[in-house]
């Protein structure tokens, strides 16, 4: 007995302390090294933070580098599905033109009368200052739902801005370097976003599920939300304006569960709007 | 002469495939969401650094498994460390059972790689979770470790044959 333990501590001590042939380091030295690396930035210590800057400026570049014949693979893989779907998508297309033809003239108006009325309560209105930005990565983790765009603060990103494909709300940017920055996607498990349920203005947070969809919490009005009803920004925190498009209302009749289907598709991302709504209404 | 220099360059790369796919796996993180396949991820890192620490260990330096940790954790957004860490305690499980296997084989290695994987991603979670306050979708996760355990007796096949062909039958 004594000697099975002595040989399994024996074989853990070679295995963790003895430095190996060919090896610089010892495991044991690194991985207390991996520790302090992690307890520095738990606190988020300045060495950690210079660190991780440049290593980010590296990483980012080499990614985008090394990830041109896997994105060439999946460009000519979407390319080759979408060619066979080509005529239905056509047929489907020129319906939906017409319906959305016939629904823009409506909201012409509305555009109109709300400007006659916003100048009416002498509210001011700023054009947002928007960068427009390339999707540099979209690695997506199982884990963690973000991509990274070739703009960063010398190109006047900043923490918190809202970050949109076409006219449609995906996320916001949680983390900038000199040259590039990390947008998290809405579908992140640690994406949160207040938003309004129309019709019926219901009020709710948005959360990410880690999938390719949103899931509605914290509202207490769960049976007045509709089947196929649209959730906007509430503007409520006064990170985003009010009314960015941001999905598609699905309701689960065997769970209840109510969840948000994205307008925009997370994974077809290949330039992103990077804007700024503060100090744009006063 | 000339000719000769080549194929010993060329040799030279060949020897050097274990660091490149290394390297490329961390900055590239093969993902195939474009296929649309519903949960389905694997690490392939893992697979590659318990292999070749278990079967030729001076393949990879330890130095190098730290600092693609580093760049792993930069890519995917995790806090700084956590995949070094995770990368190292699967050097050091696989250095444990080379110690203590007299005879190899490649169903007991698969199923330590099992037990490894397990063990080093709980504690990889707890950190994030408990630590760092992220919240991680624990259905995801559960799958990519088991593709990843599948997926072992795979690739170990494939680096078995890599490792015969240019490290000569006797690395085996």
């Amino acid at each position: 007995m004594q000697a099975s333990r002595d040989d399994f501590v024996i074989a853990i001590r070679s295995a963790f302390l003895k430095k190996e042939n060919k090896q610089k380091f010892s495991l044991v030295a690194l991985i207390f090294l991996t520790f302090l690396i992690l307890i520095s930035e738990k606190f988020s210590l300045k060495p950690v933070e210079y660190l991780k800057i440049s290593l980010k400026e590296v990483a980012y570049r080499s990614t985008f580098i090394v990830s041109i014949p896997e994105n060439f693979i999946k460009k000519s893989y979407i390319a080759t599905k979408n060619h066979f779907l080509v005529y239905e998508e056509n047929k489907a297309l020129k319906e939906r033109l017409d319906f959305e033809l016939s629904k823009n003239y409506n909201s012409e108006y509305i555009i109109e009368e709300n400007k006659r009325l916003k100048s009416t309560i002498e509210e001011f209105e700023n054009a947002p200052s928007e960068i427009i930005g390339k999707v540099l990565v979209d690695k997506k983790s199982p884990f963690l739902r973000s991509i990274i765009v070739n703009r960063g603060s010398k190109d006047g990103i900043e923490l918190g801005m809202a970050v949109m494909d076409k006219s449609y709300l995906i996320g916001k940017v949680v983390d900038v370097t000199f040259t590039t920055s990390r947008v998290l996607l809405l579908s992140d498990l640690n994406s949160k976003v207040p938003v309004d349920i129309m019709p019926n203005n219901i009020q709710s947070i948005l959360s990410g599920s880690g999938e390719h969809h949103g899931v509605i919490q914290y509202t207490r009005q769960q049976s007045l939300i509709e089947n196929e009803a649209v959730a906007f920004t509430s503007g409520a925190g006064g990170l985003f304006k009010s009314g960015i498009p941001i999905g598609k209302i699905q309701k689960d009749p065997i769970n209840l569960k109510t969840t948000v289907t994205f307008f925009s598709d997370f994974s077809q991302l290949r330039y992103v709007k990077m804007i700024s709504f503060t100090g744009d209404t006063e | 002469m000339g000719e000769l220099n080549k194929l010993s360059n060329f040799r030279k790369i060949l020897e050097k495939g274990p660091i490149i796919l290394l390297i490329v796996s961390v900055l590239n993180e093969f993902d195939f969401n474009y296929l649309n396949l519903k949960y389905f991820s694997f690490n392939f890192p893992f697979i590659l650094i318990y292999f070749w620490s278990l079967k030729r260990s001076g393949s990879l330096g330890y130095g190098l498994i730290f600092l693609s940790g580093l760049f792993n954790d930069i890519v995917t957004g995790l806090p700084i460390g956590v995949s070094s860490l995770a990368y190292l305690l699967i050097c050091g499980f696989s250095a444990y059972l080379r110690n203590i296997t007299l005879r190899p084989s490649a169903i007991k290695d698969w199923f330590f790689f099992g037990f490894t994987i397990l063990v080093v991603n709980s504690l990889i979670y707890l950190i994030i979770s408990l630590i760092f306050n992220v919240e991680l979708n624990y259905y995801s996760i559960l799958v990519n470790l088991l593709f990843t355990f599948l997926f072992y007796i795979i690739f170990s096949g494939l680096f078995n044959y890599y490792l015969k062909l240019i490290f000569g039958a006797h690395s085996v």
